[in-house]
């Protein structure tokens, strides 16, 4: 059998990753990319505990699935504010998006 | 012999235990042999559904048909394998080199892995998982992820439009599909194919949802890229869409998965609507179930054949309309009618067949009048806007 | 080392290369593609996790919905970043330093933890019938689950709404 430990030292390294990728990327899209893997650590994670630790109780599965909702409303709405963004300011890159800055 | 299958995977076993393998082992491998064999066999009736329908289609047309290679010409697509796989496979310049190459293999894997559920006959399936309709929805939609790879990596702008009409088709016609595949799964009270082709005993569940019956046909006809939703591939206006790069066995493998996914859907109509492998005398020979289950899946082909024969092309706004205003909405209120009416007849005992006859047929009444109505106000507007026009055109004349 | 553990072993290889690809790849296009193959490995972990309900449900939801409404928009605004740009940003040196520093804390967590030894279940794949009847059980999950669908409603309209294109005259 696979010991938890694996699953929660790729979840940490899963996550690893995307933070990077959204700290480092100047396209807003591949910042989204990158919250989504950082979202696919967290199910990882919540599903190993659940499967390990509390596999009689059904919370870890229910949460992973209010995270896939999350993550499904998340792309469909900042996909659709980077797709505005563009059309006003033709532009996707992060860094230049900063009107609000001053 | 009450169960060949069982018989021919227990000789297989035994002898591959016999040659000195692990039990662990000899299931793996037991289960590749499996999927090879079925993968095989299903890319196989691929190469004889391509000859059916180009004669169907012919004679359809006031044709003959394929008739010289072999006799009735049964021989062509053999022929026609032959020379695609001959043919150089060329990778346009300045395509996505990897891409290129891996969306056709993409696309055939994600229609030949639906068949990994299907239960051919009594005890007969590739595996039975609990989530088999979830299962095919999302293996299905993998085939769309394929036909934007290759549309993406084409380098070519008709190979781009053609693939943003795919998806845009497919992303928007699963909606209604899902939503009537999920009455006959709220109707077994299961989501395992096997399990649902096991409660259709009885009655099938085109008789207890017909109009989720026609929905989903129709849903997957445009999920197929088919007559008359074949706007992906719409010679006239993007010449051959997404696959208009490919050549060779690329080519080849684009149309084996349109003719294998036009019989997969088929079959899934049939194990979900028509009983699957249910007929008289399955209990005693289950060989007798892969036969209906074969014979429906090829009457349901036909169907398919027929439509692609007789009807043209709808228009893209045309598509879209007929989606979200028509076949969405009328799939959300089938769903609800006959989520509560089933509760109703558990606990107030009536005939649950006629009940969800009935409610259909009001349903089907109900739309039609609405239908009447629009037509009639979209009349009324017509005339509204004619009227000035023709008076505009006759002071012309003077 | 069984089986199970191999599987793993190439699951979790395919899936942390490809999120490193999803996150240097300087094609956005390609970083696309590479996400999808992220999350194909994250399904079958969830195989390996005797969870085949939520691995469908990933496949469906995230490969078949989210990565393929990642590429449309990839496809839709390439034509102002081309893929020649410089796609990491001047902190990309410190994002680098950060994340490292964030993987070294996690492991010094993770190692802490004890190898428990897996809970039987109580059957061999996750209970759906029991799943379903929790989501929309009084004591159980059904606030969370009606809220999921209301914000889901939300986002759908929001979205419409953010990316109609804009009115004449704006």
């Amino acid at each position: 059998m696979v010991p938890l430990s694996w699953y929660l030292i790729l979840a940490a390294a899963l996550f690893a990753v995307g933070i990077f990728g959204v700290l480092a990327r100047r396209n807003a899209i591949a910042i989204l990319m990158g919250i989504e893997l950082m979202l696919n650590a967290v199910n990882l994670n919540l599903l190993a505990f659940w499967r390990y630790l509390w596999s009689d109780n059904l919370t870890g599965v229910v949460f992973v699935i209010m995270v896939l909702a999350v993550a499904a409303a998340e792309v469909a709405v900042g996909l659709a504010l980077i797709i505005s963004i563009y059309r006003r300011r033709s532009t996707v890159v992060a860094e230049e998006i900063d009107l609000l800055k001053w | 012999m009450s169960d060949p299958f069982v018989t021919i995977g227990q000789f297989i076993k035994e002898l591959l235990i016999g040659l000195g393998l692990e039990a662990a082992l000899t299931a793996v491998l037991l289960r590749i042999v499996g999927a090879a064999v079925l993968g095989g066999l299903v890319g196989a009736a691929a190469i004889l559904t391509i000859w059916a329908e180009r004669k169907l289609l012919a004679r359809i047309q006031d044709r003959i048909g394929p008739n010289r290679v072999g006799p009735y010409g049964l021989l062509q697509s053999f022929a026609d394998v032959l020379k695609l796989i001959t043919k150089e496979f060329l990778i346009p310049r300045g395509a996505d080199r990897y891409v290129f190459i891996m969306a056709p293999l993409v696309v055939v894997a994600g229609v030949i892995g639906m068949w990994a559920v299907m239960p051919l006959a009594p005890g007969l399936v590739g595996t039975e998982i609990n989530v088999g309709v979830l299962y095919v929805i999302a293996i299905g939609a993998i085939g769309t992820l394929g036909i934007m790879m290759a549309g993406l990596s084409s380098n070519n702008k008709y190979a781009l439009l053609g693939a943003f009409r795919t998806v845009a088709q497919m992303l928007s016609y699963t909606v209604p599909m899902l939503l009537t595949l999920l009455i006959p799964v709220m109707l077994a009270g299961s989501m395992g194919m096997s399990t649902i082709v096991e409660a259709q005993s009885s009655a099938w569940f085109i008789l207890l949802a017909p109009l989720a019956a026609i929905i989903f046909f129709i849903s997957s006809l445009a999920e197929l890229g088919r007559t008359p939703f074949d706007l992906q591939e719409a010679e006239s206006e993007i010449v051959a869409g997404f696959h208009i790069e490919y050549s060779g066995m690329g080519f080849g493998m684009f149309m084996m998965a349109e003719f294998v996914h036009a019989f997969t859907i088929s079959a899934l109509f049939s194990v979900i609507f028509l009983g699957g492998w249910q007929g008289p005398g399955v209990e005693a020979f289950p060989l007798l179930g892969l036969f209906y289950f074969i014979l429906k899946t090829a009457l349901i082909y036909f169907v398919v054949i027929w439509l692609r024969g007789t009807f043209p092309r709808l228009r893209i706004d045309q598509m879209n309309a007929f989606n979200w205003k028509f076949i969405t909405p009328l799939a959300l209120v089938v769903f609800m009618v006959t989520a509560i009416l089933d509760k109703l007849v558990v606990q107030a005992d009536f005939n649950r067949t006629a009940v969800h006859l009935g409610s259909n047929a009001i349903i089907v009444l109900g739309t039609l009048f609405l239908l009447r109505a629009y037509a009639a106000s979209q009349r009324r507007r017509k005339e509204v806007a004619d009227r000035p026009q023709i008076q505009h055109s006759e002071a012309a004349g003077d | 080392m069984t089986l199970a553990q191999l599987i793993f072993l190439a699951a979790a290889a395919v899936t942390l290369v490809a999120a490193i690809m999803v996150v240097t790849s300087p094609r956005l296009i390609h970083a696309g593609l590479w996400l999808i193959l992220s999350l194909a490995g994250i399904a079958v972990l969830f195989i390996l996790l005797d969870n085949g309900f939520l691995a469908v449900v990933q496949v469906a939801i995230y490969i078949d919905a989210i990565a393929i409404l990642i590429i449309i928009a990839v496809m839709l605004t390439r034509a102002v970043m081309s893929d020649a740009d410089r796609q990491i940003n001047r902190m990309g040196l410190a994002a680098a330093f950060a994340s490292l520093i964030l993987l070294a804390g996690l492991l010094a967590m993770v190692l802490q933890v004890p190898a428990a030894s897996p809970a039987p279940l109580v059957e061999a794949e996750v209970n759906l019938d029991a799943l379903g009847r929790a989501l929309v059980d009084v004591d159980g999950f059904i606030l969370p689950f009606e809220v999921a669908s209301v914000m889901l409603v939300a986002a759908l309209v929001g979205a419409i709404l953010v990316a109609m294109a804009p009115a004449r005259g704006d």
